[in-house]
């Protein structure tokens, strides 16, 4: 059936979709068609807004008149929106940063590739990626109060979710484990920090803090911040993994023992692994909540990518085009969000086939 | 005494008030086959579990190979190596495959070299003829077949005891056979055996002794010969008469 379907042409295939989908019952015809119509209304704003009214040269007042989406605005502040105030000759590198730092994402998207080899490809990039941001060795240095923008979000993010992952697996087997004194240092910590906003333990790594260090020692803020991002996220981490780990067979455990494993080899090589496979979906959903939650950096003026978008809203010569820059930041928001969850589907997809 | 591979005296478990093994009493000696077998819910699987740690006891004694096991984590430790233990649903690890469960152990435990861990993991895989799905995973394969590699894991560690609890019962009818082959196979190597399991046919081919259990205690104990033609104990007959319909 479904064959002699597909050899149709694709109009003739398309008919037979609509038909059996959305036009199957009078009363979903009917649905279907206000849906449709209601759909179309907003495509062809959108339209208008950016294709037929749209701007693409000329200067603020230019766009105002014409109301649509006004280019030149872009133009003008994508190298800020970006970059932040990384100085003006050396964006190269910034670029170059987080060309490596995708390059290498994307190559540790292979599940096959995952071995000690990729550690030593990871430490490699990392040493790249901070000495192209920061500069020595040659290079002219950037203090890291002058990163900002899309790599700095994007250094947050996978620093966070790299370091609070690991951490998050050790709260959680502590959280199990049968040693009282583990198990309490394990809850305290996990349960004040889900108790608190990741906006206050900002602030307190920023502010607070600094207060309780002796006089002259002076902290980096970006690494406060960082901290305080992996600090926080390994909490959620370590429920997410959690839930993973009591969902483990107690014949898992049984026959690890009877093979002599030790419990250490047994949660790295038959514990830990099946339980991460079974919280993909928790764990995806919460690294892209914790993507988006690196902007609330701002409150402690870091510049990150949606701090340096608001900035460039204060420009004097280009108020009033807000819409254009949420419009454009969203859409990389939601480049890097998507994919994850792209990813996170494939492998779902990837580990059920083989394995269950 | 120190012949004896197995020497349990009077083992008492409880679960809070339940009273689950009474008085257990049973030396195995190197190389014998015993089938335990009794009513659900007798014992039999905590008796077994009890040999290689997972279930605690609180009073008797046991001995494996002149080892105490006793909250001695030394001990414990050098015991897990020794016993394999074979389990009623399998409880192969889902994301390693065959020949990947095989190898773990041996690496980890008895620091074996990948080559030889695969090698020698490769000769019990030919042993219980699945030598062909070794770079399968245990979701592709059947039941009889996972049971199968579940054995050959065990014996992977070269234990000198194998206990199996009850190996064929998740299994559906057509696959028992290819399983009871194996380890009837593997019961003619000289491996010290102890199985909990109702096929009888299995115990008459095999076992030196058959044990029947009930209510934590164990009840009858005899060759298999006396005990399914002979038994002596009314609830052993009971219990005979209603496997056999
Ligand atoms: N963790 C536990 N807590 C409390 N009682 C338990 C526990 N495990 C087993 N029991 C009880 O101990 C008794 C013996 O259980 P066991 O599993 O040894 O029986 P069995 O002879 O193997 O039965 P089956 O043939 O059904 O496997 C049963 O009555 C069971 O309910
Ligand atoms: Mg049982």
């Amino acid at each position: 059936m479904t064959e002699l379907i597909s050899k149709k042409p694709f109009f003739e295939r398309f008919a037979i979709w609509l038909k059996k989908n959305l036009f199957n019952t009078p009363t979903n015809s009917v649905i279907s068609i206000f849906l449709l119509a209601f759909i179309w209304k907003g495509i062809e704003g959108l339209f208008t807004w950016i294709f037929i009214k749209g701007v693409w040269s000329g200067g603020a007042s230019v766009c105002r008149e014409a109301g649509g989406f006004c280019f030149p605005f872009l133009f003008e502040k994508t190298r800020f929106i970006i970059f932040g105030f990384y100085p003006d000759g050396q964006l190269w590198r910034p670029t170059c940063a987080m060309l490596i730092l995708i390059g290498t994402l994307f190559y540790s998207k292979e599940p096959n590739r995952w071995n000690k080899k990729l550690a030593y490809l990871w430490s490699i990039s990392t040493f790249f990626i901070f000495w192209l941001m920061g500069g020595g060795l040659g290079l002219t240095e950037v203090t890291n109060d002058k990163w900002g923008g899309l790599p700095l979000t994007l250094l947050l993010a996978t620093i966070g979710i790299v370091c609070s992952y690991p951490l998050g697996i050790v709260l959680a087997l502590m959280r199990r484990s049968k040693l009282k004194v583990l198990k309490s240092i394990s809850v305290v910590y996990i349960e004040i920090i889900r108790g608190v906003p990741l906006i206050s333990v900002l602030f307190m790594s920023s502010v607070m803090f600094p207060l309780f260090l002796p006089e002259g020692v002076n902290f980096d803020k970006l690494l406060r911040a960082q901290i305080a991002i992996i600090l926080f996220v390994s909490a959620y981490m370590a429920e997410v993994i959690r839930g993973g780990l009591s969902s483990i067979p107690k014949g898992q455990y049984e026959a690890a023992h009877t093979l002599g494993l030790s419990y250490f080899d047994t949660m790295r090589s038959i514990i830990i692994p099946q339980a991460i496979r079974i919280v993909i979906p928790p764990t995806v959903n919460t690294a892209i909540g914790m993507f988006k939650d690196t902007s609330l950096v701002l409150i402690i003026a870091l510049f990150d990518l949606l701090n340096t978008t608001k900035t460039s809203l204060r420009d004097p010569e280009w108020l009033g085009f807000s819409l254009e820059a949420y419009v454009f930041v969203g859409l990389i928001y939601f480049v890097f969000c998507f994919s994850m969850s792209k990813y996170s589907q494939r492998l779902e997809r990837e580990f059920g086939m083989k394995e269950r | 005494m120190s012949e004896n591979m197995i020497e349990i005296n009077d083992l008492n478990k409880w679960y809070d008030d339940f009273h689950v093994l009474k008085d257990i009493n049973l030396s195995v000696r190197k190389g014998e086959k015993i089938v335990v077998c009794g009513p659900s819910g007798s014992g039999k699987s905590t008796m077994i579990r009890c040999i290689n740690r997972l279930e605690e006891f609180q009073k008797g004694s046991l001995h494996v190979e002149g080892i105490p096991l006793n909250s001695d984590l030394k001990n414990i430790e050098q015991i897990r190596k020794e016993v394999g233990m074979v389990f009623q649903h399998f409880n192969l690890f889902p994301h390693l495959s065959i020949i990947d469960n095989l190898i773990l152990a041996p690496m980890r435990v008895r620091k074996m070299p990948k080559k030889d861990a695969t090698d020698m993991a490769m000769q019990y895989l030919e042993m219980v003829k699945i030598a062909d799905q070794a770079h399968k995973f245990p979701g592709q394969l059947s039941g009889g077949q996972k049971q199968r590699v579940a054995i050959a894991r065990s014996l992977c560690m070269k234990p000198k005891i194998l206990l199996f609890d009850e190996p064929t019962s998740a299994l559906d009818p057509e696959m028992v056979k290819e399983v009871l082959e194996v380890m009837v196979d593997l019961a003619k190597e000289g491996i010290t055996m102890i199985c909990v399991t109702h096929e009888m046919g299995f115990a008459r081919e095999v076992a030196d002794r058959v044990i029947f259990m009930d209510a934590g205690q164990i009840l009858e104990e005899n060759t298999p010969h006396e005990f399914f033609d002979n038994p002596q104990n009314e609830r052993t007959k009971e219990f005979l008469s209603q496997i056999i319909n």
